[in-house]
């Protein structure tokens, strides 16, 4: 029987491992990782679940012990969160390469420097090309959802790709919400048992996992990632709609607020699609015909589906939680924009919104649907760089920050 | 030590995981070698140390006496003749291309 329980997003996400019975987890603390792991720590010590817990001296090792782990045959998990992920940089790669399960929660936080502790996408952004398949999160109910999930996505024998499911720093992680959980055995039953198909322990089997391979080899190696992200396009949807049969809840790749006729539309992830779906539905009562998609899969990317989502919008506007430097527009505009590339008619327009942890409330969202119907009215896009909540000169606290772009 | 053709990206295995134990043996790292230990028999105390601290388990040994070198696997590091006790030392490490047959 499922609950409704009020938990923070990393309580949820505690209780989601808790219920899914890894055999390791290899852990580094890091704000706003660090409840998380306290809490599935104090699953572990009350008896609750069975997982061997390693306290490791770095992130790095983290993500080493947990990739020996999991090449050794057990269901292996770590998380972390900005500069954490930053440090297991390398070894993340090679949990791709390697093919392991492995799932990681990361809570979304701003990569130093300047030192910040609060939620943006450079930290996951900064992984995009390592392999791992990336969900995000709009509120403590789907970061429940996202790492349960992310076990039979990783796990599926034509993926066996490492998967982070992610969800925003604070905003997430430390908010109380409230959320349905579900019965431990309706868990246990939808994870099932982890039977890797070989590991290093079986001495009857002695193998190597992770050897050299010279140029020729390792190309044909990537090429096999390729396909295996490839795979994941057909079972992510699969798993989601197991969960929804389970739940009643939950979308694949993307989910589509208001569009059916909107002309105007904003595409965001994480928790800021919570405030779009606000600020939409107050535009709407304005009479404006617009609409939000929230990306739920970053990794692999689902152009398609984005592409199928804004086909009767004239003008899409991307909210980037980070920065991609030298670039211009932020990851995901660019890589919309790309997919794009054969509808020259929709108008794309970006906005770096939200780095470390700057608020974006409903105001600063209806001010970007504002700003794209005037780029709908003069039929091109002005700038591709934008700046939502930016300081541009002095303000003071009286004072509203509403996006008002410069022209 | 067989040699095939390299197969295409669907047939490698995943992960580049080696599916059979013991294969760094097929690997001829013999190539790499500048200099050749070369052992002499007769002034050989048999004590084994170069046996013991060769890091390729390049020193053939049987019936617990050292009788060559693996030339397959031999990298030249030279540390069976620095380890050799022997005086005179029973290991002299010598030029690769002294054994070099002409036009190699």
């Amino acid at each position: 029987m499922s609950q409704r329980v009020a938990m923070t997003g990393n309580e949820a996400a505690a209780n989601a491992l808790r219920q899914a019975n890894p055999d390791i987890a290899a852990v580094y603390p890091i704000t706003p990782q660090t409840e998380l792991m306290h809490k599935f720590s104090s699953f572990v010590a009350d008896g609750k679940v069975k997982t061997e817990v390693i306290l490791v001296e770095s992130e790095h090792s983290a993500m080493s012990a947990t990739i020996g782990a999991s090449a050794s045959g057990a269901r292996a998990i770590t998380a972390t969160a900005a500069n954490g992920l930053a440090l297991m940089w390398e070894v993340v790669y090679i949990a791709a390469s390697m093919r392991l399960p492995i799932v990681m929660p990361v809570v979304n936080r701003a990569l130093s420097g300047p030192i910040n502790i609060h939620c943006d996408h450079s930290d996951t952004m900064g992984c995009r090309d390592s392999g791992w398949i990336q969900l995000f999160s709009e509120n403590a109910q789907e970061a429940y959802d996202n790492v349960l999930q992310a076990f039979r996505i990783a796990e599926h024998p034509d993926v066996l790709l490492p998967t982070m499911a992610t969800y925003d720093g604070f905003i997430i992680s430390h908010t109380t919400e409230t959320l349905e959980v579900l019965a431990d055995e309706e868990v246990a039953k939808f994870v099932g048992e982890y039977k890797p198909e070989y590991g290093l322990l079986d001495p009857a089997k002695p193998i190597t996992m992770g050897p050299l391979a010279l140029p020729g080899f390792y190309y044909e190696q990537k090429r096999m990632q390729v396909e295996a992200m490839d795979n994941a396009r057909e079972v992510i949807p699969q798993v989601a709609e197991e969960y929804r049969k389970l739940t009643g809840r939950g979308v694949a790749f993307l989910e589509e607020y208001l569009m059916d006729d909107a002309e105007v539309a904003i595409l965001t992830l994480g928790s800021s699609a919570g405030t779009a779906k606000e600020a939409t539905d107050e535009m709407r009562k304005e009479g404006a015909k617009v609409g939000m998609v929230k990306l739920r899969c970053f990794r692999p990317f689902p152009a398609q589906e984005i592409l199928d989502a804004v086909k009767g919008v004239k003008v899409l506007g991307i909210m980037d939680r980070s920065i991609s430097f030298g670039l211009e527009g932020g990851p995901v505009f660019n890589e919309i924009r790309s997919a794009a590339f054969d509808r020259p008619e929709l108008l794309l327009k970006g906005y770096i919104y939200g780095l470390g942890g700057r608020d974006v409330n409903v105001g600063d969202v209806k001010g970007v649907f504002e700003d794209l119907m005037r780029v709908k009215e003069a039929g091109k896009v002005d700038s591709i760089m934008n700046y939502v909540g930016l300081r541009e000169e002095e303000t003071y606290p009286e004072q509203e920050l509403v996006c008002v772009p410069k022209k | 030590m067989s040699k095939k053709g390299k197969e295409g990206w669907r047939k490698i295995p995943r992960a580049a995981t080696i599916m059979r134990p013991g294969n760094a043996d097929a690997v001829e790292t013999g190539t790499w070698r500048t200099y050749r230990p070369v052992h002499y028999d007769d002034k050989c105390i048999q004590c084994l140390q170069c046996w013991i601290v060769c890091p390729d388990d390049a020193m053939i040994v049987k019936d617990e006496k050292v009788v060559g070198v693996d030339l397959y696997h031999c990298k030249g590091c030279g540390i069976c003749a620095v380890q050799c006790p022997a005086k005179p030392k029973a290991i002299e490490m010598k030029l690769e291309s002294e054994f070099a047959e002409e036009g190699e």
